[in-house]
């Protein structure tokens, strides 16, 4: 990533690279997860997929035509878009609402501030702040018992389905339920977001990117260690009394540490920025998950630190070679 | 040059010309803070209204006698006798809509609208274009904040002025009587309804107009930020 940054004299390499290609690529990672999220939760996961893949991509052009600008759906954003604003929903929402929400993310987030590249915020997150907000009780259906998710998690998912946890383990942990098995937790056999049980297919998704270089390493693992050593120290029962494991495999934190965190326009440049982003988005998750009424909150977190990074790049700026201090 | 101009079009520069809200950007704060209803948008507008009438009637009898030193104390004595007065009567006769609005009833004191109006209108102007000028910049005012309050009201809690109005179309998204969805349905209310005068004004030709109307209003516009902050 910082490879970029330096620019020096010619001659240059020309680099193969498009935004189409490292799209593509993004899309790859995301195919393990969106499939283990169909097949956990049923077709209606594959109906909530599809419809806010199309609706974004659609939005997408008219969005651009009706501002008379070139078109740019073959870029391949707007899928990557509807893909992760689809991971992030609760297998039971109507699938108007993700039309809604795709609305938002690609019209309002993105092509309101000028289309891929400035985005103040991750549009799928903010997508999904936006129907949070708007419909809680059914963007959080997944806490109360509704049966419909067990039924569709017992009649697909894999044969060890003795699972009788409705809340997300998250909820379970806020609200004294019983705690889902570590394992289970792993392969994604819980309840929660279309796409965010599975930490195992996600990690499978975030190798493949890091080996491809889509994206560098840091980002996801400073991310996830902040996470792992907070909820280690800052325990139930005192200091180093956490149970980290569970925290890590919990909740959105994969989903949002390996495909959105690393978002490329709200994400700083610099190696420096980097850490500091993810140390900072850990930090947050942890204060959100602990001690606010909320269960999750890897979402809030990436969306506040998002719109800190231009402050972030502004003080992780590399010195100019030869220039003063002050640069 | 205002004098000159005809009584009606002072009425009516206020409406979309000069719109105080989406034109001018003045008095963002009750703009966003009550328009929850489309009700509320229409109290608000009324009581607004009825102070910058009667101000910008005072302000222009006695904008000869007053002094331009102490003009701004003058006429936030005078706004502010007009706010109490419409705060007595909305407590008296409408306490449920001064219970909705209130601290944004009070505060109409500090309302940049009428102080604009009081500084680049009426103390230039005689008593019957600022009377009129005033109901122009209420009756904009008040559409306006109207208009946002409905899209935020119809949007966010199904109804319009009380009355449900979708309630088997769609669930209506929480987020837009929420503060975040002010500040949105005013950007694109704003963005709108400029696009829309502005290929107004091309298709009819008369850019010129408009453009005069606009700089005979900025100086005095500025003026009146730059009093307000001193």
């Amino acid at each position: 990533m910082d490879k970029k940054l330096l620019v020096s004299s010619s001659p240059h390499i020309r680099s193969e690279i498009t935004t189409q290609k490292l799209m593509l690529d993004v899309i790859i990672a995301l195919i393990p997860a969106a499939i283990g999220g169909i097949w956990f939760f049923g077709i209606r996961a594959a109906i909530l997929i599809i419809t806010s893949v199309v609706s974004c991509v659609l939005f997408e052009y008219l969005a651009r035509k009706l501002m008379k600008r070139s078109s740019t759906i073959s870029d391949l954003s707007a899928v990557v878009t509807g893909l992760l604003l689809a991971m992030n929903l609760p297998p039971t929402l109507p699938v108007w609402m993700a039309i809604v929400g795709s609305f938002f993310a690609i019209v309002i987030v993105k092509q309101l501030f000028g289309g891929l590249g400035h985005n103040f915020v991750n549009p799928a997150l903010a997508a999904r702040a936006m129907l949070l907000a708007s419909y809680g009780s059914k963007m959080t259906s997944w806490i109360e018992p509704v049966n419909k998710i067990a039924v569709g998690v017992a009649s697909s998912a894999t044969p060890p389905a003795d699972i009788d946890s409705y809340a997300t383990p998250l909820a379970a942990i806020k609200g004294g339920g019983k705690l889902p098995e570590l394992m289970d937790m792993f392969l994604g056999n819980i309840g929660g977001s279309l796409g965010e049980t599975s930490a195992m297919l996600l990690i499978i998704g975030g190798i493949y990117l890091i080996l491809r270089g889509v994206i560098s390493w840091h980002i996801p693992v400073i991310y996830c260690g902040t996470v792992f050593v907070l909820t280690w120290v800052m325990g139930p029962e005192g200091l180093f009394t956490g149970n980290p494991v569970f925290h890590l495999l919990a909740g959105g934190l994969m989903l949002g540490a390996i495909y959105m965190a690393t978002d490329y326009t709200t994400s700083p440049m610099t190696k420096k920025g980097m850490v500091i982003y993810a140390v900072g988005c850990g930090i947050l998750t942890v204060l959100f998950r602990l001690y606010t009424n909320m269960p999750e909150g890897v979402s809030y977190a990436i969306l506040l630190m998002n719109v800190a990074v231009p402050l972030i790049d502004r003080y992780s700026k590399p010195k100019r070679f030869g220039g003063g201090k002050n640069v | 040059m205002e004098e000159k101009k005809g009584f009606l079009s002072i009425l009516f520069n206020g409406i979309i010309k000069e719109n105080p809200t989406f034109r001018l950007l003045l008095g963002m704060c009750p703009s966003l803070a009550v328009t929850t209803m489309a009700k509320n948008g229409l109290g608000m507008g009324a009581a607004a209204t009825f102070v910058l009438v009667g101000s910008n009637l005072v302000i222009s009898l006695i904008r000869k006698i007053v002094p331009d030193k102490v003009r701004i104390p003058v006429f936030i004595t005078v706004i502010a006798g007009f706010t109490t007065i419409v705060h007595m009567l909305l407590a008296a006769f409408l306490p449920e809509i001064n219970k909705q609005l209130g601290i944004y009833i009070p505060l109409i004191v500090v309302n940049c609208i009428i102080f604009a109006r009081a500084e680049m209108f009426a103390q230039k102007n005689g008593p019957i274009s600022s009377i009129l000028d005033g109901i122009g910049m209420g009756i904009g005012f008040t559409l306006a904040i109207t208009l946002i309050g409905s899209v935020r009201e119809i949007l966010g809690a199904g109804t319009w002025m009380g009355i449900p109005v979708t309630v088997n179309l769609f669930d209506p998204a929480v987020l837009f009587i929420l503060p975040p969805g002010g500040f949105m349905v005013m950007g694109l209310l704003v963005a709108a309804f400029n696009k829309i005068t502005e290929r107004k004004r091309k298709e009819t030709g008369n850019e010129a107009d408009s453009e005069a109307g606009c700089a005979a209003g900025c100086p005095g516009c500025s003026k009146a930020m730059h009093g307000g902050e001193a």
